[in-house]
């Protein structure tokens, strides 16, 4: 770790100023996944902005019939929302599946889907890693690629993104509010993040000099039939191997509307307009579900050591699905 | 805990931890807690290939950085006496010597320390060494145990040592197994494994004189640690001290003095102020040994009735090239069960790693995951019930060495634990039985670890007050061995435990035995025992030979003893304190140090602990989660010192063979001679979700041969065994046969 400088800005307009200043200086919010990678060296910024205090601490309701999620509300708070539990329980569920009570009490809505791959060798620095230093090359492709991707990978890195609450806002078409020095915009969550391309040290299409403000959640939320499930090497406290957030709108045994995203393939949460519009007037059953997995994971390319993954990918689509359905109990 | 398993006369047997409250509050002060004037901080540079020379080290940049003390390596080590001038041609290192910290600029693994930056503070420290460059001269590195297994060779060390257990071993004629009526034959894998104790190793090193040495350092053979240093620095050992009053867990990574002690020591010696090393979790995994990497090839034949005709045991497993680590992995296999017929070999192959070491139930754990999956197997090829075959196959005694067994109760501890489990619910087809949507499996294992005892000193002193001091330089690393000496010091001398205090951790305390093997009860238990029975004794002659005592002149066969009394067995009224002799007699205290040893009785007995588990496990069949769901475990390992911590012992231990069995293993990338899965978030121990219900039995047994305590020791037995329980349940959910470990979801789908 470096030593660093230090601001913190208690409104908007004063973390950007402070930004526009020291462009080199990165955003901290609950610090969970910024100061493990300063640890690392990974991450090596001269001048930290906190925006912890920033004003973005609240959940509301928006003029839409929807919920806007403040940016440094915290995953906990956010989980156990009175609202989020009983409108969006895909996403509390999403959240409460990803690292542990300590951590969710302290990492933000703002900065869970802006965490880094968990990439082996982008963590080692004595390792060629693109993310980390574009051009080096990637160790992953033909190394240990256990935890890699599986869709939308490039030559250049094959990594995934490892956010368990970004699977669910993508289900869930969620909109990411962002203010910046030409002020606000807003993203669509599937749009939030891309893939690796010849870029891969770019994760998301904010812009550096932007700051989320907050998370819209859109009216629908899909509260009665929705599923979110973490495939892992343990039974908590680990990074999804796969994940899945599934969400259906049903009508007796008809499906009306579906959504699927999935987690922990590609390196951004995956997702298939065209598998989802497959689903719709079909009935609810596990023939069905397992032709939309195929159709999710059409293309799907292992490395050597994560070709288990599309296999794997396609028997929790079905789950996720047959769970969402409540044709299956939850373990 | 029911109590109708466990009826011995021990008032005293579940007495709370007596560091428990300082541990809870955090007044227990851990090595790297300890708050020395002036000291320094030190953070290592490690080396980034797994084989070569150190052709350039830049540390210009890192030395002028804020706070830095000094940055130290090869090129301006104050040097280790032991290691001689460093060489104007550096030579790779003979097999036998252990890695010479800073002594030349040759690359024996990645990770290895390089250089060590000392600052006047931590963070300051760990940004200077990020700008230390270090050049390299790479040379091909082998660090692929499979792709190396033609290289496999009897250990030098084990050549050179006509008496060597781990020599080639035949009993009867192996090849009984070509003939055998069935047969089984299989590989089983086991990958490297890091101990990961939740608290990474640490120390301060301190020269309190320039030939006066103090270490507060994690590890778990102070007097071993004490005499290594002593030697490496050609020091007086008395010059040598070291602490190591609490540690947090080490499972076998404090058994030795490894790298990162020498540094922080050579660092202390160049900056003359205290030094204090914290390894970062990332570096737990090159620093302080690991689990080896081992292949096992077993074969078993039998009657079709079930009687074992032949048994061969091969394994391979890995060591440095620098040095040879030797564990007791087919022993088992030569005495777990009545068989004829059997063989073992035992082979190493040296690779660019560094060394290996003792993780808890070495040897045994390894090689009884093997036997004891082999045996499933063979009950599954039979359709005999796993635990009617082991019935069949009892060995009533040694039958490695022709002897009788001390004690055992191995068929007790079948009985019990399969009552418990409910064993006889268990259907005998694979995927016979399922529960909502998941198969359901059940599995069993037997346990043994062999019991060994030490030459160990103890020294117990009353006071004035009544209070006893009884002390020795053992150290605790986590099963409660203050615990057990106080209640072993308490119940020898009829006082209560509140009397009493263990004083450990400490160099300077009477000689006592690393904390390794199972062996602290057996070895430093039976040293306190003897010098608390010498203490009473010294009392007894005093109170019936001083004029004024009111017991003089009595026979002492006529006394008795309670509550730090000695009265007349026939009268109790006639009696007088272990206080008022001390007065009488004008004594400020009364003091022994006795020593203990093994004896002939260790040719007379084999002498072993058994046991067996009982593991539920759920699987999932469409992702393949396997849960472990409940286990059941009973073992029988002498006298229970202490009911509570040994409980907390036999948890402890499959909890790590849960993480054996389902989730622990350390991946190298070969490219590189690196591990790529060395954190926390990619090294998965077992987290509470994992854990089920576990109960833990133990039989109450008698056993008068293998020390004056009674006890076998239970730390390693604990996890001996629970990984084949684990996967033979996972086979009789699922009829998959997963035969290299860990079982992650992807090997099951
Ligand atoms: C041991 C461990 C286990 C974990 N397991 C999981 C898991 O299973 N599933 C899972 O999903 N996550 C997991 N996590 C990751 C955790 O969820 C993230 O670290 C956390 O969500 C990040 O939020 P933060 O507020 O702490 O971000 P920070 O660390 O403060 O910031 C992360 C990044 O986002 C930027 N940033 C933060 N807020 C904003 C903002 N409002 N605008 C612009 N930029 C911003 C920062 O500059 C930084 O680059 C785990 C983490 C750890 C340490
Ligand atoms: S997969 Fe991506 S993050 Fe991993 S090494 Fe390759 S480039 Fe780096």
């Amino acid at each position: 770790m470096n030593s660093f400088t230090y601001f913190r800005a208690h409104e908007v307009a004063a973390a950007l100023t402070e930004k526009a200043t020291a462009p080199q200086a990165k955003f901290i919010a609950g610090g969970t996944n910024l100061t493990d990678l300063m640890k690392v060296n990974v991450e090596q910024p001269h001048h930290l902005i906190d925006i912890r205090r920033l004003p973005l601490n609240k959940i509301e309701e928006t003029e839409e019939n929807g919920l806007r999620l403040g940016a440094l509300v915290t995953n906990a708070d956010t989980a156990y929302h009175p609202l989020v539990e009983s409108r969006y329980p895909l996403l509390a569920k999403a959240i409460l599946a990803g690292a542990s009570a300590q951590l969710r009490n302290m990492a933000t809505n703002g900065g869970n889907p802006l965490q880094r791959t968990r990439c082996y060798y982008f963590y080692d620095t004595a390792t060629a890693c693109n993310k980390r230093e574009p051009g080096s090359g990637c160790s992953a492709l033909n190394g240990y690629n256990r935890i890699h991707a599986i869709l939308g990978t490039s030559e250049h890195c094959i990594a995934v993104h490892p956010s368990d609450m970004a699977v669910a806002l993508t289900a869930l078409d969620a909109k990411v509010n962002v203010t910046g020095p030409q002020g606000e915009r807003v993203i669509p969550f599937p749009e939030f993040h891309r893939l690796p391309g010849d870029t891969p040290n770019i994760d998301t299409n904010l812009s550096p000099d932007e700051i989320i403000t907050a998370i819209d959640l859109p009216t629908k939320g899909f509260a009665e039939n929705n599923a979110y499930l973490k495939l892992r090497d343990r039974t908590s406290y680990a990074f999804a191997l796969v994940s899945v957030a599934a969400a259906l709108e049903l009508e007796g045994n008809i499906i009306k509307e579906a959504r699927i995203a999935l987690g922990g393939v590609a390196h951004k949460p995956w997702r298939k307009p065209e598998a989802e519009a497959q689903l719709v007037g079909k009935e609810a059953n596990p023939e069905n579900f397992a032709q939309v997995a195929e159709t999710l994971l059409a293309g799907a390319q292992g490395f050597g050591h994560n070709n288990f993954k599309i296999e794997l990918a396609k028997r929790a689509i079905v789950r996720a699905l047959l769970q969402a359905a409540k044709m299956e109990e939850i373990s | 805990m029911e109590k109708a398993f466990f009826d011995q006369d021990n008032i005293n047997d579940s007495l709370d931890r007596v560091d428990g409250r300082l541990k809870v509050t955090g007044k227990a002060t851990y090595a790297a807690e300890y708050q020395l004037p002036n000291i320094a901080h030190a953070v290592l540079v490690t080396s980034t290939i797994a084989k070569g020379l150190i052709t350039a080290l830049d540390s210009k940049q890192a030395e002028r950085a804020p706070g830095i003390l000094a940055v130290i390596s090869h090129v301006n080590s104050p040097g280790v006496p032991a290691y001689g001038s460093s060489p104007a041609m550096p030579e790779r290192a003979t097999l036998g010597t252990p890695l010479r910290v800073f002594h030349d600029n040759l690359v024996y693994f990645s990770g290895q320390p390089v250089a060590v930056v000392v600052a006047d503070t931590l963070q300051r420290a760990k940004y200077a060494a990020s700008l230390v460059k270090v050049q390299y001269e790479k040379e091909p590195h082998q660090t692929d145990l499979e792709a190396n297994i033609s290289r496999a060779a009897l250990p030098a060390n084990v050549q050179r040592d006509k008496n060597s257990r781990y020599h080639d071993y035949d009993r009867g004629n192996p090849e009984a197994l070509n003939t055998a009526a069935v047969k089984i034959e299989a590989t089983y894998k086991i990958p490297t494994e890091h101990h990961n104790p939740l608290e990474p190793h640490a120390l301060i090193a301190h020269w309190e004189a320039p030939d006066k040495l103090t270490l507060y350092d994690k590890t778990q053979v102070i007097k071993g640690t004490q005499g290594n240093l002593a030697r490496a620095f050609k020091l007086p050992i008395e010059n040598v001290k070291v602490q190591a009053k609490f540690i947090g867990g080490a499972f076998g990574s404090g058994i030795r003095v490894w790298p990162h002690v020498m540094a922080a020591t050579l660092a202390a010696k160049k900056v003359q102020r205290p030094v204090k090393l914290a390894l970062p979790r990332e570096l737990m995994f090159n620093s302080v040994g690991s689990r080896p990497e081992t292949i096992q090839k077993l074969s078993i034949g039998a009657t079709k009735d079930g009687r074992l005709t032949a048994i061969t045991h091969e394994a391979i497993a890995h060591t440095s090239t620098y040095e040879e680590h030797t564990e007791r992995t087919v022993l088992a296999t030569r005495v777990l069960y009545a068989c004829p017929n059997v063989r073992t070999r035992y082979r190493l192959v040296n690779l660019d790693v560094n060394t290996p070491t003792w993780m808890r139930g070495p040897g045994e754990v390894t090689g009884v995951y093997a036997l004891e999956s082999a045996i499933d197997e063979l009950a599954y090829a039979l359709r005999i019930d796993p635990l009617e075959l082991r019935l069949r196959n009892h060995a009533d005694s040694d039958p490695e060495k022709n002897l009788p067994w001390s004690s055992k109760s191995l068929k007790e501890c079948y009985a019990k634990g399969a009552e418990h489990f409910g064993w006889h619910k268990r259907t005998l087809e694979p995927r016979s039985m399922r529960q909502g949507q998941f198969l359901v499996g059940y599995g069993m294992a037997s346990s043994m670890f062999g019991v060994h005892r030490n030459n160990a000193k103890a020294r117990a002193v009353l006071q004035a007050d009544g209070k006893v001091i009884v002390q020795s330089a053992t150290s605790d690393i986590g099963p409660g061995t203050g615990t057990a000496m106080t209640q072993i010091a308490a119940d020898t001398l009829n006082i209560s435990p509140a009397l009493i205090r263990f004083d450990l951790g400490e160099s300077t305390l009477p000689d006592a035995p690393g904390q390794t093997g199972s062996t602290t009860v057996s070895s430093v238990g039976s040293a306190v025992k003897v010098a608390c029975e010498a203490l009473k004794q010294k009392l007894l002659q005093l109170a019936v030979t001083s004029p004024h005592s009111t017991l003089y002149n009595a026979n002492p066969a006529d006394l008795s003893v309670a509550d730090g009394r000695i009265f007349k067995t026939q009268n109790p009224a006639v009696s007088i304190t272990y206080t008022e002799i001390l007065k009488q007699n004008n004594l400020p205290q009364l003091e022994v140090t006795e020593e203990s040893k093994p004896g002939a009785e260790w040719q007379k007995y084999s002498m072993s602990a058994f046991g067996a588990h009982f593991v539920e496990v759920h699987v999932n069949p469409i992702t393949g989660e396997v849960r472990v769901k409940r286990v059941v475990t009973c073992a029988g390992v002498g006298k229970v010192i202490n009911l509570k911590t040994a409980r907390s012992q036999s948890i402890g231990g499959i909890v790590g063979g849960i993480g054996m069995a389902l989730t622990e293993e350390s991946v190298m990338d070969h490219r590189f001679g690196r591990y790529v899965t060395a954190d926390f978030a990619n090294y998965h121990v077992p987290v509470h979700a994992d854990v089920p219900q576990i109960d833990a039995f133990f039989i109450d047994e008698h056993d008068p041969h293998v020390n004056p305590v009674g006890a076998k020791g239970l730390g390693e037995i604990a996890i001996v065994g629970v990984s084949a329980a684990i996967a033979n349940a996972v086979f009789h959910a699922t009829g998959k046969r997963i035969r290299n470990l860990p079982i992650t979801p992807d090997k099951l789908i």
